[in-house]
């Protein structure tokens, strides 16, 4: 585990935050994971909660039994032990997202301007493997890396006020989907009929920070076929192990 | 067995809109990897104490009152008590006291006029209120609970009251200093080492007025700030308190309905007191920050006079 040369720094009086170089890479990523994995199967005693973000992660502790400089002290310990195991199995997720007109608000808009055919755009777009780094900014956002460069475009001059619960964007070297209703900046170029957070599930969302993400196109007709089965909470999230 | 559901069943009523009222708790822990803000009450100070003058656990659900009350119909016999910002609250018509416990019947109306200190009023009762509670909280926040804010017409349930039980003479003198401090406590943040040094001096001499764009999420401030050189991060969290600056110059101090993650500078950290007492305040208010004398900086002293 011991890869990276990490950076402890206080967060206020109630979390340790670690940083790893300033990069977005799949190794980061993973070596983020094992370190959390480790964390909550050997610190579980005093650590709150853990969050993941891109290249760090921070380490929530209960100030009533530990104090920041021992929180330090425990996880520069654990990551020193030479285990290389991933303590959980990842999964491949398999989101039907319709690239239609009625949806793909800005879809012609970035065609044009690539001088690319809408068919490659969503052939390159739903080809891509995506690595869920984490999920934060709204319940249920995942961010995911890993975009085609050639379908980087950058942000709208003028964000939407309204963008609607599953809408699917791009904003620079970015991809996602809108889990619920919000403004946003992002150009929309389809929009997919799941859920990507559910209050009365635990967990709230189906993926995972280390999980991946494939978008697999649909038809109008097929998405308001899987859109009844989500709204009558019939339809299970398609998934398949991988690594 | 009817009778005895509608006995269990007490409420109040809300008989007028407000800017913002909604029911708190000490927030929703534990779901910030799934995106889900922590929320809970803005001024955590004001609500405790509302708990502890009713001797109800701390934790307990309370109803914050955002600057203009709404008119409150009590449906069944409780016993309450108003902290934080004096609204001028009147009960059946009648002024009634901040900090000071009182017992209600049926139809008791409670209302509030005038803001005469602070910003955020919590109205606790006996036993905390009843409503949803979603992922271990009952703190209301858009899209994890049916309902974001309370309005008018709103009927919410509250903890059935035996009378004979309680006997109460609790009151309690707050510092006015709670809503009316110019020096707010903070620590280093994350990125703190990117400000030079003429910029720290200008960051802790600086008095900073709050902007109108100040709610739940977070407080902007209307002073332009020298912008950093490298102000950008990799996306990374934030969490109440959370000071960041924006590529203009603009800083933002993230509040309890902050996003988990944020992607600017986090330049300093306010403490949970600080917090508190941002929370009182509003557009237009001055204050200062104050860098808390840090055990990393005794420890730096007492290594000092090793040398």
């Amino acid at each position: 585990m011991n890869k990276y040369k990490l950076k402890y720094k206080p967060l206020g009086s109630i979390a340790a935050l670690v940083e790893w170089p300033k990069e977005i890479q799949e190794p980061i990523l993973k070596n983020i994971s094992i370190f959390r994995n480790k964390i909550h199967a050997d610190m579980g005693e005093y650590v709150l909660e853990t969050v993941p973000a891109y290249n760090s992660l921070t380490v929530f502790f209960d100030t009533s039994k530990i104090k920041y400089s021992g929180v330090v002290a425990d996880l520069k310990e654990i990551y020193a032990t030479k285990d290389q195991k991933l303590l959980t199995a990842y999964k491949l997720w398999k989101i039907p997202v319709c690239y239609d007109k009625k949806f793909a608000l800005d879809l012609s808009e970035i065609c044009k301007a690539k001088k690319i055919s809408r068919e490659k755009f969503i052939a390159l777009h739903s080809s891509g493997l995506y690595d869920v780094y984490f999920i934060g900014f709204l319940p249920g956002f995942l961010y995911l890396g890993g975009l085609d460069e050639k379908l980087h475009f950058k942000r709208r001059d003028k964000p939407r006020r309204e963008i609607k619960r599953g809408d699917v964007g791009i904003a620079g070297n970015q991809t996602g989907v809108y889990p619920r209703v919000s403004p946003g900046g992002w150009n929309i170029i389809g929009n997919s009929p799941l859920s990507f957070f559910d209050v009365d599930k635990f967990p709230p969302c189906f993926a995972v920070a280390g999980d991946k993400v494939q978008f697999v196109p649909i038809g109008l007709e097929e998405y308001e076929k899987i859109l009844k089965q989500v709204e009558s909470g019939n339809y299970v999230p398609q998934s398949e192990v991988y690594g | 067995m009817f009778h005895k559901v509608r006995y269990m069943d007490n409420n109040i009523l809300i008989l007028s809109d407000s800017l913002q009222t909604s029911v708190q708790d000490l927030g929703r822990k534990g779901y910030r990897s799934f995106g889900v803000p922590i929320s809970g009450t803005m001024d955590k100070y004001s609500a405790i104490l509302a708990n502890k003058l009713l001797n109800n656990d701390e934790d307990l659900p309370v109803l914050e009152i955002t600057m203009t009350g709404p008119k409150i119909m009590f449906e069944d016999h409780t016993l309450f008590v108003l902290t934080g910002a004096d609204l001028s609250p009147e009960l059946n018509g009648k002024p009634i006291q901040m900090n000071h416990a009182y017992s209600v019947r049926t139809s008791d109306v409670l209302s509030f006029g005038k803001m005469n200190m602070g910003v955020r009023a919590y109205l606790g009762v006996k036993g905390g209120f009843l409503t949803e509670k979603v992922m271990g909280s009952y703190s209301m926040y858009d899209g994890v609970t049916p309902k974001s804010t309370v309005k008018k017409g709103d009927r919410l349930r509250i903890a059935s009251y035996e009378s004979e039980l309680e006997i109460t003479t609790s009151k309690l003198k707050v510092k006015p200093s709670h809503f009316t401090t110019k020096k707010l406590e903070v620590t280093k943040g994350p990125e703190y080492n990117r400000l030079t040094k003429k910029q720290r001096d200008k960051l802790f001499s600086m008095t900073f007025k709050i902007d109108p764009l100040c709610n739940r999420m977070g407080y902007q401030m209307k002073n332009k700030f020298p912008p950093l050189k490298n102000n950008e991060i990799i996306t990374s969290i934030t969490i109440p308190g959370t000071v960041q600056i924006t590529p203009s110059g603009k800083l933002i101090v993230m509040m309890r309905d902050c996003p988990t993650t944020g992607g600017y500078a986090r330049i300093l950290q306010l403490t949970d007191m600080a917090i508190n007492q941002l929370a009182q305040k509003k557009e237009n208010d001055r204050f200062k920050f104050d860098l808390e004398s840090s055990f990393e900086f005794l420890g730096r002293l007492v290594s000092r006079f090793r040398d």
